[in-house]
């Protein structure tokens, strides 16, 4: 049987990029493949890999200013060239036929017009009904994609919705005129695991419904394997595999492939150190290291005593009335000298206020938290000095969190003067330098600016600021969530390293469970402000005894062949 | 909203008590007897007691300030020193060819900062973006002064298309003679820095996330800048346009000096020359008010542009 032409073809597609200096930067090195038609082709690799580049030049939104698309390329829609498409035709096709959805889908949505007013806006646009019509089916189409009290969410502005609701959103603005082709890019990257495995559910099941073809863009390709057909592994601008799904997972070809699959850590098993890409793009043969005994020990110090810890936030209501919310509502945990307290839990639950409350950056109402038996939480600021030495954080952005006029010598330095650490400049540059190399980055990146460091690097950098005050206790929030898989693994195996060497304590807070119990001795369960579950980081995984805890366990995308839809055999 | 709104004006007594404390201790310290300004050439010891008795300054400070509020309560700050006048008449009679001359300006030169503004940052990095951003840093290095003597001594004395200097007691001779002018002088000052601000701001809005989804859309790029980007552009340009409310009061000093339009601006450089001390109370006090009632509504307007604003 002749198989039925593919519904877009990527023929040796070219993007370079250049800077303002006229460097030219090839993003993606003639790349061909086809999407055929009611498929779901899965575009999977690292950031800088060319993959959103892709799925911008279908649909022509890479700038004008600095792009570059080869002429020789083609990408063919329906018999058409795209790259060679009129703006009108373009714009017909955009929303129409082609739609799409985006990573972010807080900034996505335009902040200043309800999210009813923006899918009308879609519809009226290219079915040409009138707004009565357009309104009904707005409605329909929210009701579809799952929202809740569609007629009364017509009128919310996207603020007023929570992340995935934003996301279903987009998705019903996306699906609005029965595209034939739906591009997701990283749709579910911003949110939570158990928001992602909701809206992967509706994506797989509007794709069967409308039996649209779906280009999904990912760098985690666990989460892929749950619900593509078809598997593009990126790497550098080009494609290294591209292979049905069953195939990628089974009998990976490529070691890049294989690499990928390797770095991310498995609730099944715990080795000492986590395998990076490097390791399998390489001549030698990879060994899987020994696992790593996790859980707390009878001879183990504590170091820090949580007890009752809440955290009240206020705001102003009405005529006279204050209105408080408990975001921390009553937890008590001991983290042990050496060891590392997982905080798991969803956007909201409070365990980032939890971390900043622990420091005093964020003001507790009750509670007490003991440092080796000193209450934190009654000493004076002066008193508090030193133990603010002791217990460092490092947060989750870290192209954020990181001065941008500061250079990496005056991040460094600057707390070793507030605390007295070294004698003098030339001394503590030395130490900069020295703690520099520790996580990993050459002495002479000192002298350069955050903005010059990947993701990963930045990080580092975090950790090394936090190491020049030389303390015990180093809270992690979300510090690996925003760094792609295989980057991640190296953090966490400097985290590891680090741990080992120098007998840090640990509070590593994260939404990501198989992350947390990599890393993990304990294992804290946050919901809604309170503590669910607290138990030794092997019991919880093995038997989760609260049934928020199974909720979340059940939400982590295991790959293949786990799919989410029924396959065809 | 209503509640936020009483709780705003509420909060406005106790910053205008302040205000009128620092403006009477200012006028008793700083500013000397005025006594000695009136009296003049005719200076002595009668005189002087005179002048003082009928002005209240021989009363005792408290006292002396509790006038000061009844005359903020009241609205009513006496007689100006300089002309006998009362006040309230003067500034009232002097308000209307301000606000017309500003309230225009205003309203002409934002409508055309905003569109030249919205169109350059279209077509951000071309020529055209270019030549208006390097036109508007020359035209923004230029003192007023110059627009307002070229202007008169090229467009109305050579030119002869305008009127040197003037105004009348009609608002329709006032509109389509004296009015032109001064109007177009200071649109075309205020215009520069206006045109490179705006333009900042729409080239900010066109990098977000939300400008990508409308072209994912399908929306053309007129409907995207008008409708998408203008609002979002609009937050930060209200702000600095109701910034500069309260001075419509003040007037355009200079604009009114040079055309002689008997309005706000020449009224306080003439107040501040002859120590008219009512005068400038009276404007100091209608200042702060209205820099007050423009931060509130400001406040309201954010409110109607983004929703996202809560006000507390």
């Amino acid at each position: 049987m002749n198989p039925a032409p593919p519904l877009l073809s990527v023929r040796k597609l070219r993007v370079s990029f250049r800077d303002e200096h006229g460097h030219g930067a090839e993003a993606v090195k003639g790349i061909s493949f086809d999407i055929p038609a009611g498929k779901t082709v899965a575009l999977v690799g690292e950031s800088g890999s060319g993959k959103s580049v892709t799925a911008m030049a279908i649909t022509r939104l890479l700038p004008e200013h600095g792009c570059h698309i080869d002429p020789d390329s083609e990408i063919l829609f329906g018999g058409r060239n795209l790259l060679t498409a009129s703006r009108s035709e373009l714009r017909s096709l955009r929303g129409g036929d082609i739609a799409m959805v985006f990573q972010e889908p807080m900034s996505s949505l335009n902040p200043v017009f309800s999210v009813g007013e923006q899918i009308i806006e879609t519809l009226m646009l290219h079915t040409g009904v009138g707004r009565k019509a357009a309104q009904q089916r707005a409605l329909a189409l929210m009701q579809e994609v799952g929202l809740p009290a569609p007629e009364r969410k017509m009128r919310s502005y996207p603020h007023q919705l929570s992340g995935g609701q934003q996301q279903r959103v987009m998705i019903a603005m996306a699906i609005a005129c029965e595209p034939k082709l739906l591009i997701a890019d990283e749709p579910t990257t911003a949110l939570d695991v158990t928001i992602q495995q909701q809206i992967l559910q509706l994506l797989a099941s509007l794709q069967q419904k409308h039996g649209m073809a779906v280009l999904f863009i990912s760098h985690d390709l666990e989460l892929v394997g749950q619900f593509a057909d078809e598997v593009i592994v990126m790497h550098h601008g080009s494609i290294h595999e591209h292979a049905p799904v069953r195939q990628i997972f089974e009998a990976p070809q490529d070691a890049y492939t294989k690499a990928l699959l390797r770095c991310r850590p498995h609730l099944a098993s715990r080795p000492a150190k986590l395998p990076v890409i490097r390791d399998f793009l390489g001549d030698s043969c990879y060994f899987e290291p020994p696992q790593r005994q996790r859980g707390y020990q009878t001879d183990d110090r504590v170091i820090l005593e949580v007890q009752g810890l809440s955290v009240d936030y206020h705001s102003r209501h009405g005529w006279f009335g204050h209105h408080s919310q408990r975001a921390v509502d009553g937890v008590s945990f001991t983290l042990m000298r050496g060891r590392t307290l997982g905080i798991v839990g969803e956007s909201g639950s409070g365990k980032s206020t939890l971390g900043l409350a622990l420091i005093r950056l964020q003001q507790a109402s009750a509670g007490r938290v003991l440092f080796e038996g000193e209450d934190m939480l009654a000493l004076t600021p002066r008193q508090l000095r030193d133990y603010k030495r002791r217990i460092q954080i490092v947060f989750q952005n870290p192209y954020a969190s990181l001065n941008p006029r500061f250079s990496v010598a005056q991040i460094l330095t600057e707390p070793m003067l507030l605390h007295g650490i070294g004698c003098d400049t030339a001394e503590r540059l030395q130490l900069a330098g020295d703690w520099l190399e520790h996580v990993g980055l050459p002495r002479k990146a000192l002298a350069k600016y955050p903005h010059e460091f990947s993701g990963g690097q930045r990080q580092r950098i975090a950790i090394a600021r936090c190491l020049t005050m030389h303390p015990e206790i180093l809270i992690c929030d979300e510090s690996v969530s925003a760094l792609d898989v295989s980057v991640q693994a190296q953090v966490l195996n400097l985290l590891q390293a680090l741990q080992d060497e120098l007998g840090l304590s640990y509070l590593f807070i994260s939404h990501d469970l198989a992350v947390v119990k990599h890393l993990s001795d304990q294992v804290l369960v946050m919901q809604q402000g309170r503590c669910v579950e607290l138990a030794d980081a092997d019991t919880l995984y093995a038997a989760p005894q609260h049934p928020y805890t199974r909720q979340l366990l059940d939400a982590i995308p295991q790959g293949w062949p786990h799919c989410i839809r029924p396959r065809p055999a | 909203m209503l509640a936020y709104i009483v709780r705003r004006v509420w909060q406005m007594v106790p910053t205008l008590f302040g205000v009128m404390l620092l403006l009477f201790v200012l006028f008793n310290w700083v500013g000397g007897d005025p006594s000695y300004i009136l009296a003049g050439k005719n200076l002595s010891a009668e005189a002087l007691a005179g002048i003082r008795q009928q002005l209240g300054l021989d009363l005792p400070l408290p006292q002396q300030f509790l006038i000061f509020v009844r005359q903020v309560l009241t609205l009513d700050f006496g007689t100006s020193w300089s002309t006998q006048q009362p006040v309230s008449a003067l500034l009232h009679s002097r308000i209307g060819p301000s606000l017309l001359l500003t309230g225009s300006m205003l309203l002409l030169g934002t409508v055309l900062a905003i569109a030249i503004a919205a169109l350059v940052a279209y077509r951000r990095g071309s020529l055209t973006d270019r030549l208006v951003t390097l036109i508007a840093t020359c035209a923004m290095s230029v003192s007023a002064l110059v627009y307002i003597i070229a202007g008169q001594y090229w467009l109305a004395f050579k030119g002869g298309w305008f009127p040197i200097m003037g105004w009348s007691d009609s608002t329709l001779d006032n509109l389509l003679h004296y009015l032109p002018l001064p109007l177009l002088l200071g649109v075309i000052v205020g215009l520069a820095p206006d045109i490179r601000f705006y333009r900042s701001c729409f080239v900010e809005e066109l990098g977000h996330d939300y400008v990508r989804t409308a072209r994912a859309k399908g929306l053309s790029e007129p409907v995207i800048m008008l409708k998408h980007v203008l609002r979002n552009a609009m937050i930060p340009v209200v702000t600095s346009l109701m910034m500069s409310l309260p001075y419509l009061m003040m007037g355009a000093m200079l604009l009114e000096t040079f055309f002689g339009i008997p309005g706000m601006g020449k009224e306080v450089v003439m107040a501040v020359e002859r120590s008219d001390f009512p005068v400038i109370k009276a404007i100091t006090i209608y200042i702060a008010l209205a820099t007050m009632l423009f931060n509130l509504l400001t406040d309201i307007v954010y409110k109607l542009i983004d929703p996202r604003v809560q006000l507390h």
